[in-house]
Formats: C-alpha cells, structure tokens, sequence
C-alpha cells in the first residue's frame, strides 16, 4: 500500500480526459469498467426481449406479436444475453481483478485488451441492425441450426459477422488473461496460491481459447452452403445437418462452463469473507475446476439425444455427463463446509452468493435428470430444459456476476453502495426469479415444447404465474442498475479492506485503487 | 361455454398468486411427466421420478446443513468462526459416495436406453414425414398415406372466439394405430428440422432430411393421444400438432379399408375435367389448409419473408412458371415442392384459385391434366 501512494505522488500520467480516456485507454481498470457497462446495457437490452417474450406468453393465443418474430426474439435474447451480457461481464470482471489479485501493475497486453473491448459494440450494433432488415432478425434460434438458418433473410451475413467479431474478441481477451496470469504474478504467489477466481479464469481462458475457433469454423460453413455453393449441412447435396450439431455442440458445451467457472471463483472469493474463515478444501476446489473444464469437452452430444444416435454413443454421452455431477458435487460440499462453523453476516454480496450456491445446486439437480437420456427423451426440448438453464444461468452465472458487483464496488469506486436497496434488490430478485422459472418445469414435464409463441390451454395457469415472475424480475433489475449508479458517484466512503479482514491483495490497494495497480510487485509469502 | 368460465376462474386464480391452489388441481395443471400409455413411457416415467427422488434426498441432505449452519453460525449469534480448511478424508468420501450414487442411477437408464433402442419385431410401420408446417403419414405396409395440418379454427388462435379443451393439439387426419401393436415409426423431414413426440408415448425422435430415425411404441388401450413439433422449424413451429388415435384391431383393419377406398376416389377426380366454380370452391379449401400461413388469407403474404400472391409476378405471369414453383418448390426458401404433397386435382385448384382471387382475375382455368402433363416434363 505504501508503494503505491509514493507512486501516486509523482504520477504524471493519469487518465486522459473526455472520450478519449474511453476510446484510447490501455488500462486494465478503464476497460474493466467499460466491459462491465456494456454488459449491463446488453442485459437491459436481452432483458427487454425476455419481457416482450414473457408477454406475448402471458395467455394462450397470439396477442403482441407474430410468430416470426416471436422466433427472432427467442433467437436474439439468447445471443445478446450470452455474448453481449455474461461473458463480457466475467471479461470485465478479470480486466478489474486479476491483475490487483496477482499484484501486477496491469493487464499484459494493454493495447489489445482495448481492442478485444472496441469490437464488442461494432459486433452488437452488426447483430441488432437485423432487426430492421428484409425479413426481419435471425430466427432460428441461437443454435442456429441448418437447414433452418438458412432460410434466414438479410439477416444472415450479419449475424454470422458478428458471431466471428465476438469470437476473436473472446479469444484476444482469452489470450490475455493466460498471459497476464502465467506471466505477471507477484514473487512469491505461486500457481497454488493464486486466488480462486484467478484460477477459475485461467481455466476459462484456455477453453475460450479451445472452442472458439471451433465456432468460427462452424459458422463459416454456414456462410459457404448459404451463398457459395457448398453443401457440408444440406443433405441433398451429399452433406450432414447432424453434423452442424455435433460441430456446434462441441463449442457450446465449454460454452456454457466458460459462463460458470468465473462464477464459481467468485463464490469461492465471496463465502469465505463472510463466513470469516478461509476457504475449505482450496486444492480441490482447483482439481475440480480442472476436471469439469475436462470433462466439458466430451460429453457435448447430450444436447442432441434425440437426433438418432447409435446405442454405444447414447451411452457413452450419458455416463460422461453423470460423471460432471462429482466435481459440481465437490465444489458445493465445499462451500457448505466453508460455512460451516464459521461466523457468518449476511450482507449482500454473500447474500447473491448464497442464493447462488442454492439455485445453482437446483440447476444442477436438473443438469443430472436431464444427462439420464431414456429420460431426456421426454425433457429434451421442453420447458424443463428452459427452467434448468435459466437456473444455471440467470439465479447461477448472474446472481454471481452481482454477488462480485456488490463485493468489490466499494473497492473499485471508493464509496459503499447502499445496504438497504441491496438487500431490498436481493430479495425482490430471488423471490420473483424463482416465481420466473421454476413453473417452467411442471410446464415442460406437462409437455410444453420451448420455443413456441402459442400453447394449449392447459399451460395457461403457470406461463401466467411465470410471466407475472418475469416482470418483476425484469423490474427488480432496474433497482440494481440505481444502486451501481448512485455508488459510482457517490456514499459513504469505503475502508481499503472494505469488509471483515478479506483475504486477497486487492485488498491491499486503496479505494478506490489507484490508476497503475501495483507499479511495484507485493511479496507474497 | 361453463368450461371456458372455469378456466378464466382458474386463471384469475393464477394471476392472484395462490400457489397452493396448484395441490388441489394438480391433475388438470399438469405439474409432472404422464405416466403414458406405451411400456417405454412407463419406463421413463419411473425413472424420472426414481432420479427425482434422489435429487431431493441429496437436496434435502446439503441444503439442511447449510441451512443449520445459516442459522447457527452467524456472527450476531457469538459464532466465532473455526479456521479448519481441509480434510483428505472427508474429500475422498464426498468424491466416492456421489460416485457410487452415479452408478446406480446408470443401471436402470441403461436398461431403459437398451429396451426403447430395440425397433425390432415391429407389427406396423408408419413413415413420418415432417415438413413446414405439417406432417405427413405413410403406411408402409398397407400403401395409404395421408397429411396432418392443424385444424384449430384461426379465429381461435387470433382470440376472436373461444378457445376449445384441444385448442392447438388438434389436427384434420390423425394418425390411426392399433392398440397392442408393436408399432415403429420411421421418421424422416423434407425441408428443415422437426421432431415428433407425443408425451404419452414416451419419447420424441428429430425428423431430419436426408436420415431416416426410427422409434417405436406399444398402446395398451385405445385413446387419443396429443402431442407437437419439438424441434423449432420456423414460423409455425408452434402450429404442427401431432395426435395419435389407438384403435381396437378390427377398427383399425376397418379404418384402413375405408383409407384404401378414398385413395381411389380422389385418384378418380384427378382423371376428370373440372369447372371453374368447383375449382376456385375447392381451390380455396386447399390454401386455407397449406398456403395461408406463409401467404396470409388475404395474397399479401409478409413483407420480407413470404412473397404476396396478390398482383404477384408468378401468380399473374405464365401460367407454366406458376404451375413449376408450386410443383417444385423454391430452393433456399420455406416455399416447399408441393407436387409430392398434393394431388393433381388440389394442385389444378389451387392454382386456379391463386390466379383469380383478391382481384389476379387472370381468367385461367388450370385442369388436373395440365398438372399431369407438367410432372411429366419435368421428369
């Protein structure tokens, strides 16, 4: 801490002024802070279509809108709330953190991590244009499966552009990470004693860094059978639709660990604050990061039960995913046991956290009836599956991603947030998001398909309940954008330490820290 | 009338919140898998509720601990925090214990995966074919074959009248099976993605073009049976129901003889010369039922996406290029080959219809047998 404020005394190059600050910075803090806003204008964004999806669903018949665009909106929510709101916010999240929590000054490759952040807005802007295009925003789903996608209309090019712009923005901000964390560390930090969080990210980087391009390849194919004359997916031409999925599938299901790890490392920074004792089992908490993140890459053809797999191939999917249920299982016993005996308050931060490890386990509880596939016959796409993701997703990698907001808010901006409003936003959003999704699975076990903008009377009574959770869900959101706001600008001011002696070098650091984290490297012991 | 005041009641329930209304009517809200009507049904049924119940036990079990020490270790209680942080033992035994639990979860789902799998020593066979927005069914067997479209009326879908008790489960000819039949469906898809399933007969199978996927199912009392698409296939994904009607055998021996006689009726109107009133009467029939959900009742189709008919180049250019894009389909759109789908004499209909509705008064008249000559110079 010492170091730091001498630094700040003959510091003659702080940040620029005006725009320029935000469009030229190299500082991993700036673009931390820029990650975090965009992803929070996407969540609006994503949300407004959940809100428009969740109205048109209110009743049986079709009422707001036609079912093509019913389709584009299931389509773009999807893409705007995994590429535009999660995963920039965990990016964010490693901008603003790793390098305070290793002890280096910065991110290692400044210039780029601007440009992994600059592409963002063109590649959103290039998606959203669609929605004014001839035939309207894509509507095949985010799976964007073939043939399907191919019928789309103007829409097309774009959206495969900027799926490529999102993809080399994940890998450059990827790249990064894994140099900065391998490269930058403080004397002394070795690799099992970095924090949580920064081995979840390290992790996550190399599987960025594994299934994007795979993406790219993917959707390039896409590109060449709609408009040069190949035909990898379209069967009449001698190529595999089932194919594409198995493509796809191999990218999406490190995906969606690459929309969870980061949030595990925040749980794990977060519980033992809280609960004033230091994290149980650490070691295996890290083997069991690894072993999922391993795991992740064979089991993906259990999204795809249904396509008429050899028996061998079902089995084999099946078994592999069951097998994710061990190193999930490990992760939750720790935090339990972490609480466990400890001397516990409940102030937000640990509050989304608990809610995390909960509703997580919930959607996790899901994950395993739904990987038992003579059964996931009758789940596999059904509502059932809407409310597992939504667990995993929304009340699992979101209710994370505000857990971190709330936790180092004071830290980045020198002032604390409101107490009160945040407990007041907790609750409002754990009771409505679970009023939101968990009639959603007695509406796909009853056997209401996903993805239709019209259903029989018997789903009625639920998708009401559930669109009434939405709403207010949709609503409690706009409390969280206030209280980030009003801290931003001003309150009470923050201690360094911020909270009951947390463990961490970011703690170190003043609040707000200053511009060049730790311009001389800390010892760890 | 009575049963759509209940439902409102029921609703008005709902949006009060009162989720514990949810016990008394479980039945009719539909909180869980049906238990079905097909020994495989049966099969994933148990199993569900088998893993289920697990889930809730471990549930119960890590939930209860943390929610004691919620409760009993807090700092405004005096807790003061232990600074124990490892334990090999208890590790080992939390990986192990989960483990086994795995595999007993995996015995009986590999039993139940071998037994669904097994297609063999079917009594019937059915080809099932998906297409935008419908489906189709062969009997391989018995050489019929018919489409299935929905039938709910628009108006209902539009909330001009009140919706019936099968609104939008609900079709024009249902598939029509024999009750303790081992019964194989091969399921195939001629433009996009579809996937049938029917919940009660226990699980659902993708239908894509170029595979052929097979699954098979046993009734064992006769029924109607309802089920959808389960694979989004585009704008009416929503609107391609399925239902199944399981039939003593001798209905069903009756029912297919009676399939068998209207074949060669609508093979005799094909033969004969139509007048242009009973083509532009049956024409419209024809595209209420496959043309009105791209192309919209009134030809003006949507801007963008589906093409108007109305003053439309091809619906008032030359009548061959006409008769070729619905005969044959457009490559890259959802325009699909109507030439497999419909008989010559809907086709001659249609077309008719198309060229002298909402004001194309082209005049042409279309005769089956200019369809006929058509599919012979195209192959």
């Amino acid at each position: 801490m010492t170091t730091a404020t001498a630094h700040e005394a003959h510091d003659d190059h702080g940040p620029a002024r005006g725009l320029s600050r935000w469009l030229f910075t190299t500082n991993h803090k700036d673009i931390g802070t820029l990650y975090l806003l965009f992803s929070l204008l996407m969540f609006f964004i994503g949300g407004a279509m959940a809100m428009a999806i969740r109205a048109e669903l209110f009743e049986p018949g079709l009422q707001f809108v036609n079912p093509m665009f019913f389709n584009s909106l299931t389509t773009m929510h999807a893409l705007v709330m995994i590429f535009g709101a999660v995963m920039p916010a965990f990016v964010g999240l490693a901008n603003w953190l790793i390098p305070m929590m290793i002890g280096a000054p910065d991110m290692a490759l400044p210039r780029m991590n601007n440009w992994s952040f600059w592409i963002l807005p063109f590649a959103f802007t290039l998606l959203l244009s669609t929605f004014f295009m001839e035939g309207g925003a894509p509507a095949g789903g985010w799976t964007i499966y073939p043939p399907l996608v191919l019928q789309t209309g103007d829409a097309f090019p774009f959206l495969i552009f900027a799926i490529h712009l999102m993809g080399i923005s994940s890998i450059m901000g990827a790249i990064n990470v894994v140099v900065t964390i391998l490269n930058m560390r403080a004397p002394g930090m070795t690799m099992m004693k970095m924090p949580l969080f920064v081995w979840t990210w390290l992790i996550t980087a190399y599987l960025l860094i594994a299934v994007m391009p795979v993406l790219a390849g993917a959707v390039t194919m896409l590109l060449t059978d709609k408009y040069f004359g190949t035909s990898f997916f379209t069967a009449a031409g001698g190529g595999d639709p089932v194919m594409f999925q198995h493509i796809f599938w191999f990218f999406g299901h490190p995906e969606v660990y690459i929309m969870i790890l980061p949030a595990f490392g925040i749980v794990s920074q977060i519980i033992p604050t809280f609960a004033r004792k230091p994290l149980f089992g650490y070691s295996s908490m890290v083997y069991a990061t690894a072993s999922i993140a391993f795991l992740s890459f064979i089991v993906w053809a259990h999204h795809m039960f249904t396509v008429g797999m050899p028996l061998a191939g079902e089995l084999f999917f099946m078994y592999a995913t069951m097998l994710i249920a061990v190193p999930t299982g490990v992760k939750v016993f720790n935090w339990v046991s972490t609480m466990w005996r400890g001397s516990m308050t409940f102030e937000t931060p640990m509050l989304f956290a608990l809610g995390f490890v909960v509703m997580f386990t919930i959607g996790g509880f899901s994950g395993l009836m739904l990987a038992i596939a003579p059964v996931d016959f009758q789940y596999h796409d059904t509502y059932f599956v809407v409310a597992h993701f939504h667990y995993v997703l929304v009340t699992g990698a979101v209710f994370a991603i505000m857990a971190g907001a709330y936790y180092w808010l004071p830290k980045w901006t020198g002032n604390m947030y409101n107490e009160r409003l945040g407990k007041w936003h907790f609750w409002l959003s754990t009771i409505s998001v679970n009023v939101l999704f968990f009639p959603q699975h007695f509406l796909g076990l009853a056997g209401m398909p996903r993805r239709i903008p019209d259903y029989s009377i018997q789903f009625a009574e639920f998708n009401m309940i559930s669109s009434i959770g939405g709403f207010a869900f949709g609503l409690s959101q706009l409390l969280f954008a206030y209280i980030v706001f009003s801290t931003i600008r001003g309150g009470a001011k923050a201690t360094d330490k911020v909270w009951d002696n947390p463990e961490g070098l970011e703690w170190t650091l003043s609040s707000p820290p200053p511009y060049h984290s730790f311009t001389t490297a800390p010892e760890v012991k | 009338m009575s049963a759509s005041m209940k439902l409102r009641g029921r609703r008005l329930l709902a949006g009060a919140g009162l989720m514990a209304a949810a016990g008394s009517a479980t039945a009719e809200w539909g909180l869980n898998l049906p238990v079905g009507v097909s020994p495989i049904a049966n099969e994933a049924y148990s199993l569900h509720m088998l893993i289920l119940w697990i889930c809730v036990a471990i549930g119960v079990v890590v939930f209860g601990v943390m929610f004691y020490s919620i409760i009993k270790h807090r700092k405004s209680k005096g807790a003061v925090a232990a600074q124990f942080h490892e334990s090999t033992t208890i590790e080992i035994l939390w990986t192990i214990i989960p483990f086994l639990i795995l595999v007993g979860m995996a015995f009986p789902a590999t039993k139940a995966l071998i037994a669904m799998e097994d297609t063999s020593n079917s009594d019937v066979s059915i080809k099932v074919t998906g297409y935008q927005w419908k489906w189709q069914y062969e009997y391989l067997d018995e050489g019929i074959g018919f489409f299935s479209t929905l039938s709910t009326p628009r108006d209902e879908i539009f909330n001009k009248a009140a919706k019936n008790e099968n609104y939008l489960l609900e079709v024009d000819n249902p598939v029509v099976v024999p009750v303790d039949s081992k019964v194989r469906l091969l399921i195939t898809a001629s433009d996009v993605i579809h996937a049938w399933w029917v919940p009660e007969l226990g699980m659902k199978k993708d239908a894509i073009p170029g595979f052929v996927n097979e699954m098979w199912f046993r009734i064992d009392e006769p029924g109607v049976y309802r089920g959808q698409c389960a694979e989004l296939c585009g704008k009416d994904h929503g609107f391609m129901p399925i239902v199944v009607v399981a039939k003593e055998r001798a209905e069903y021996d009756q029912w297919v003889a009676e399939q068998k006689q209207g074949q060669v009726a609508a093979a005799a109107e094909s033969g004969r010369e139509w007048g242009r009133d009973e083509l532009m009467a049956r024409g419209e029939e024809v595209y209420k039922s496959n043309c009105v959900a791209c192309h919209m009742a009134n030809g003006e189709g949507l801007p963008g996406a589906f093409p108007a008919l109305k003053g439309g180049a091809i619906t008032t250019g030359p009548v061959a290029g006409h008769i070729d894009i619905v005969l044959n389909g457009s490559a890259g759109t959802a325009m699909a080959a109507f030439g497999g789908q419909l008989s010559d004499a809907d086709l001659a209909a249609v077309i008719t219809y198309e060229r002298n509705a909402w004001g194309n008064d082209t005049g042409d008249v279309v005769q089956p047998a200019d369809i006929k000559a058509a599919r012979l110079t195209d192959s």
